[in-house]
C-alpha cells in the first residue's frame, strides 16, 4: 500500500517529465483486491512449502497441558493432544486496543483490519506514534485520503529522535495532519455512521472533537501469550510486557521449550530476525551447528512516505554509551536528482553517520532519510557488521548519480557547525 | 592562512631560536622557502587545469581552497551536429545527469502502467512529450553550469572559456571562441580534458548521425532510433528511448557491455528485449544516407555482417552512435613538451600519484589510462591530487573495487570481479558463486515477471570466503550496490553476509539469504515471501 501511495506521487512527477497525464483518482477496492490476492498466494505458498518439507500442519489453536504436551483445538471445537521433545513458541503479537476508551473495539480498527478492508477507510484518524501508525497514515495520505495522526508524546520512540522528527515533519508538509501531545477520550457513533472522537490536548487540558469515517488504533502490540496456558508448562514471562523470557539460545525458563520472534522478550520485532533465529534454533536442535543469533546492529527501515533506514546506534544512544566528547557525527542534507525536475521538496532528505571520534572512527550507526532507504541501508549494514570505519566509507568510490553515494561523501561534522547542505552536481 | 602571514608573525618574536626556515625571513628571501612551497613567482599561476569537468573542477577547487593561484580552461568544441554546452564537463552536460533524468522519465512511464494495478485510474494510452522533458532537464543542467561558475568565482579560481594547448614547457596558449590567443604559465598542470564520442568513419556518419553529445538537448523527438554500439552508453540510451515509447533497435558488432560480466550483460539485453528493444547482433553500419530532411528526418542505414557477407538495410528517423569515446589528447600540444600518450588508446599513462611522463604535468579523469571512467573516480582523484601537491598530504586515490551501475531500464550494479575475470585470476575451483533470481515485492501486484531480477555473489575460497564480486540486476541497483561496495572495502566475507539480517521487504535483502551455488546446479528461482 506504501508502493501504491508512492506510485501516486510518481504519476504527479511523470507530468513534469513530459508524460501527458492528469492526476487520477484512486480506487481502494481495486488495490485492496490485488494486495489481498497476493497475500493469499503467499499463504498458499507457505502451505505448499510445509508440505514439500513434510512438516505436519494443524490448523489448531494450541495451549499447554504440561511441559511436554500441547492441546490443539480445531475450528469445530475438537481437541487433539500432541506431545514433543522440543516445543517452539512463535505466536507473535496482535494490535493493542486502548483499555480506557469505551467501544474502542467496536468502533476502531487496527492494522489487522486495514489491509483487508474492501472499501476505502475514508477520512481516517490514526491514533499512535509507532512506525505502524506513521506508515499507515503515510500511505493513506498518499492515496488521497484525509488523514490525521494523533501522537500522545514522541513519534518513533525507539528510534533516533532527530530522524523521527524529520520523518513526521515531512508527513506534515505533505498533507498529513499531526496532532502532537493529544490523547483520545471518547469515540461515539453518529447517526450517519461516522465516528465522533473527543480528545484532550495534554499541555493545555483543552478538549476538542473531530468527525472521521475510520479510527485506526496503532498504539502498540501485545504478545500472544494469554491463551497459551504457559503456567501449565512453567514458562515464565515478563510481568510488564507479558513477553516470554528467553536466553541467548532462545530457550525459555523450561529447557526444552523455546520462543522466537515478536513473542520473545528483548528481541527486535522484525521478520528477518525471527526467520534467522528460527533457522539457527532448528540447526542447533538438530546438532547441525552451535551458532547463536546475533541481535546487534540489525538494520531496519520505516516505510513512511519519505523512508527512514537505519542500522546501529541512534545519536542519543551513542552519546549515552560513549560520551559526547568521544562521538563524531557526520551529516548532510542532500537532494535526490529525480526531485529536481518535478521540483519536489527535499528539505527532509538527510543522512547522519554516528562514529567514534578516535581514528579510524568506527561507525556506530547510520541513519538515512530519503527514497529507497531500505535498498540504500542494507549494504551499509553489512559494512557495519564488518567493522566499517568512517575511513573505509570515505575511501569507497561513490556511484553517480544516486542518493546512496551521499553516504560515501559525508564530510561535514555536527561539531564543526558548518552548513551540511550538499551543493554541486 | 597563507604561509607568508605566518612568516611575518613569527618574525616579530625575537626571543627564541628559529630552527625551521618557515620562521626565518632571510630563508624566505633567499628562495629556500619558495622551493619548499613549490611556489614560482615567475609563473602566472601555481596550477593550470585544462578541462573543467568533474576531475578538473574538483582539483582546481581543492587547490584554491589550499591557498593556491589556480586557473581553469574550458571550451567545448561543438559536436559535428553543432551541439555545445556550458561549464561542468561530460557528467553534468552530456553524461550522468541528463542520462539519469531521461532514465527516470522512462521509469515513470513504467510506473504509470504499474499504477493501474495498484488502483490508480490512469488512462490506458499515455503519450510522452519529448520537448517538455528536455526543456526541464536542460533547465537543471543550466543551473548546474551556473552553480559551478559561482563556485569558481567564490574560490577565486580564474576561469577562462578558452581552448588550452601547450606551446612549450610550463606555458600554454589559450584560444577563445573568437580566435583570440592569450598565453599563461604555471608551475604545475593538470590535464582533465576527458573524452568525446567516437564516429564510425563511414559515409554519412558525421553528417547525419547524432551521439550522446547531441541527444540530451535534441530539440525534437528522435523517433524510431537505431543505436549503434554495445556500450553502457548505447544500452542506457536505447533503454530510455524505448521506455519513452519510441521504436528502438540496437546494432552491436561484437560483445555487449565489454569488460562487464557477460552473464549479466546478456540478462540486461534480455530484459531490454522484454521491453521491445530489437537487437541486431554482429552487424556494423557501412553507410548512412539521408532520405528525407526533417526534425527528425528519415535515414537509411546499410550494414554488413561481421561474420559473413550478409548485408542489411534499415530505415530510421535517427541514428545514435555510441561505439566508444576518444580521449581529447591529440590537439593540446602534449608532443611539444614530451608527455607520453598511448598511441592506440589516446590515453595518458600516469603513475600512482597521477603524474605523467613529464614531472610537472598530471592527469585526472577519463583521459587517464587504466582507470575506471567514472565521475566519482575523477572527483576523488582530482581532490587528492591537489592535496598531495599543495596540502602536504600523502593519500592516494583508491581505485580498487570502484562500483559501477548501468542505468538500463532494469538497472545493473556491480562491484569487484566479473565472473569470467574471477575465474581467470583465481581459477574456478577456488571460487564459489552464489546466485538467485528474485521478484521485487512491488512487481507482484504490478504483474511483472517473477524471474528476471538476478543477484550473484562471487567468493574466493582462499581468502576466508571473501566477496570478490557483487552483481545485481534489478530496480534501484545503484542504491543497493553502494553500501555493498563499502562493505567490500571492509573485507566482506560470506560468513558476515550470512550473519547480517536483511531489511524486509527490500530487493537488497536477497543477498543476506543466498543459499544456492552455481556448482550445485540447483534451481535458483525465488519462492515465498
Amino acid at each position: 500500500m506504501h508502493q501504491a501511495a508512492l506510485l501516486g506521487g510518481m504519476i504527479h512527477d511523470a507530468s513534469h517529465y513530459g508524460w501527458k497525464v492528469a492526476q487520477p483518482l484512486h480506487d481502494w477496492g481495486k488495490m485492496a483486491e490485488a494486495v489481498q490476492n497476493h497475500v493469499k498466494s503467499l499463504n498458499w505458498g507457505h502451505r505448499v512449502q510445509l508440505q514439500d518439507r513434510k512438516v505436519k500442519y494443524f490448523n489448531f489453536k494450541a495451549s499447554f497441558v504440561n511441559p511436554h504436551m500441547v492441546c490443539g483445538v480445531s475450528k469445530g471445537g475438537e481437541e487433539t493432544l500432541l506431545s514433543a521433545d522440543h516445543i517452539v513458541i512463535a505466536t507473535g503479537g496482535r494490535p493493542r486496543y486502548p483499555t480506557h476508551i469505551e467501544d474502542a473495539l467496536e468502533y476502531g480498527i487496527t492494522s489487522d483490519d486495514i489491509f483487508w478492508l474492501k472499501e476505502s477507510p475514508g477520512k481516517t484518524l490514526v491514533v499512535g506514534a509507532s512506525y505502524v501508525a506513521l506508515e499507515c497514515a503515510g500511505f493513506l495520505t498518499g492515496l488521497g485520503l484525509d488523514t490525521t495522526v494523533m501522537i500522545r508524546s514522541v513519534p518513533l520512540r525507539a528510534f533516533d529522535q532527530q530522524m523521527a522528527s524529520l520523518v513526521t515533519e515531512h508527513m506534515a508538509v505533505h498533507g498529513t495532519r499531526i496532532l502532537r501531545g493529544c490523547t483520545p477520550l471518547r469515540v461515539e457513533k453518529l447517526s450517519d455512521g461516522r465516528l465522533q472522537v473527543t480528545w484532550v490536548d495534554l499541555a493545555s487540558d483543552k478538549k476538542d472533537t473531530g468527525t472521521f469515517d475510520t479510527v485506526l488504533w496503532a498504539i502498540g502490540r501485545v504478545p500472544e501469550t494469554r491463551g497459551l496456558n504457559l503456567e501449565k508448562a512453567g514458562v515464565r514471562t515478563n510481568p510488564n510486557t507479558q513477553k516470554i523470557l528467553v536466553d541467548a539460545q532462545e530457550a525459555t525458563s523450561v529447557p526444552h521449550i523455546y520462543a522466537i520472534g515478536d513473542v520473545a522478550e528483548g528481541r527486535p520485532e522484525l521478520t528477518p530476525t525471527a526467520i534467522m533465529a528460527g533457522r539457527l534454533l532448528a540447526q542447533r536442535l538438530c546438532s547441525r551447528s552451535s551458532d547463536l543469533m546475533d541481535y546487534d546492529n540489525v538494520p531496519t527501515t520505516v516505510f513512511t512516505p519519505l523512508e527512514y533506514g537505519c542500522v546501529g546506534l541512534s545519536e542519543e544512544e551513542a552519546v549515552a554509551r560513549h560520551g559526547e566528547e568521544r562521538v563524531e557525527v557526520y551529516h548532510a542534507y542532500y537532494k535526490p536528482l529525480e526531485f529536481v525536475v518535478p521540483e519536489r521538496d527535499a528539505s527532509q532528505c538527510y543522512i547522519k553517520m554516528v562514529c567514534l571520534r578516535e581514528p579510524p572512527q568506527l561507525v556506530l550507526g547510520l541513519h538515512f532519510l530519503g527514497p529507497n532507504a531500505g535498498e540504500v541501508t542494507q549494504g551499509f549494514a553489512l559494512g557495519i557488521k564488518c567493522g566499517a570505519s568512517y575511513q573505509h566509507v570515505m575511501r569507497t568510490v561513490g556511484i553517480h548519480p544516486t542518493c546512496a553515494e551521499e553516504v560515501a561523501k559525508l564530510r561535514i561534522s555536527k561539531r564543526s557547525g558548518l552548513d551540511p547542505t550538499v551543493t554541486g552536481c | 592562512m597563507p604561509i607568508k602571514h605566518r612568516v611575518q608573525r613569527k618574525s616579530l618574536k625575537t626571543s627564541h631560536t628559529v630552527s625551521s626556515p618557515l620562521g626565518n625571513p632571510q630563508a624566505h628571501q633567499s628562495g629556500v622557502l619558495q622551493k619548499l612551497l613549490q611556489e614560482d613567482p615567475a609563473c602566472d599561476y601555481d596550477l593550470i587545469v585544462i578541462g573543467c569537468g568533474s576531475g578538473g573542477l574538483s582539483c582546481a577547487q581543492e587547490a584554491a581552497a589550499l591557498g593556491r593561484r589556480v586557473m581553469v580552461l574550458d571550451l567545448v568544441v561543438p559536436s559535428p551536429q553543432g551541439t555545445s554546452w556550458g561549464l561542468g564537463g561530460t557528467c553534468v552536460n552530456v553524461g550522468c545527469i541528463p542520462k539519469k533524468l531521461m532514465h527516470q522519465a522512462a521509469l515513470l512511464g513504467q510506473a504509470l502502467t504499474d499504477s493501474r494495478k495498484f488502483g490508480w485510474e490512469c488512462s490506458q494510452q499515455v503519450k510522452h512529450n519529448w520537448e517538455t522533458m528536455t526543456e526541464a532537464i536542460q533547465k537543471h543542467v543550466g543551473s548546474l553550469n551556473r552553480s559551478y561558475q559561482r563556485a569558481l568565482r567564490e574560490k577565486a579560481v580564474a576561469y577562462v572559456n578558452s581552448y588550452g594547448e601547450f606551446v612549450e614547457h610550463h606555458k600554454i596558449k589559450a584560444t577563445n571562441g573568437k580566435g583570440q590567443e592569450t598565453y599563461y604559465t604555471a608551475a604545475k598542470f593538470v590535464i582533465a580534458t576527458g573524452e568525446r564520442p567516437r564516429y564510425l568513419g563511414i559515409q554519412g556518419d558525421k553528417e547525419y548521425c547524432i551521439t550522446s553529445d547531441d541527444l540530451f538537448s535534441l530539440p525534437y523527438c528522435p523517433g524510431a532510433t537505431l543505436v549503434v554500439g554495445g556500450s553502457s552508453v548505447a544500452l542506457e540510451c536505447a533503454g530510455f528511448l524505448a521506455g519513452l515509447g519510441l521504436e528502438v533497435t540496437v546494432m552491436v558488432s561484437s560483445q555487449l557491455l565489454q569488460g562487464f560480466d557477460q552473464e549479466m550483460a546478456e540478462k540486461v539485453a534480455s530484459s531490454m528485449q522484454q521491453l521491445g528493444v530489437r537487437f541486431l547482433r554482429k552487424f556494423v553500419p557501412v553507410e548512412v544516407q539521408q532520405l528525407e530532411k526533417g526534425s527528425p528526418g528519415k535515414l537509411k542505414v546499410v550494414a554488413k555482417s561481421t561474420e559473413g557477407t550478409e548485408m542489411i538495410e534499415g530505415l530510421y528517423n535517427t541514428v545514435l552512435l555510441a561505439i566508444g569515446r576518444d580521449s581529447c589528447t591529440k590537439k593540446i600540444g602534449l608532443e611539444k613538451i614530451g608527455v607520453k600518450v598511448n598511441e592506440k588508446t589516446g590515453k595518458i599513462p600516469v603513475n600512482d600519484v597521477e603524474q605523467s611522463s613529464v614531472p610537472y604535468v598530471y592527469a585526472v579523469g577519463d583521459v587517464v589510462e587504466g582507470q575506471p571512467e567514472l565521475m566519482p573516480v575523477a572527483v576523488q582523484a582530482g581532490r587528492l591530487l591537489a592535496r598531495r601537491l599543495f596540502g602536504g598530504r600523502l593519500e592516494k586515490c583508491d581505485y580498487i573495487n570502484a562500483p559501477t551501475v548501468v542505468f538500463t531500464p532494469l538497472e545493473y550494479g556491480c562491484c569487484g570481479y566479473a565472473e569470467e575475470k574471477a575465474v581467470e585470476v583465481y581459477r574456478k575451483e577456488n571460487l564459489e558463486v552464489y546466485h538467485t533470481l528474485f521478484w521485487p515485492l512491488e512487481w507482484t501486484v504490478a504483474c511483472r515477471d517473477s524471474n528476471t531480477c538476478y543477484a550473484k555473489i562471487i567468493y574466493s575460497k582462499f581468502d576466508n570466503d571473501r566477496v570478490i564480486g557483487f552483481h545485481v540486476l534489478g530496480p534501484k541497483a545503484g542504491e543497493i550496490t553502494q553500501g555493498f561496495a563499502a562493505a567490500m572495502k571492509c573485507g566482506l566475507t560470506k560468513q558476515l553476509l550470512d550473519d547480517t539480517i536483511g531489511i524486509h521487504p527490500t530487493c537488497a535483502q536477497v543477498f543476506t539469504t543466498l543459499e544456492i551455488t552455481k556448482s550445485s546446479g540447483l534451481d535458483a528461482t525465488q519462492k515465498g515471501c
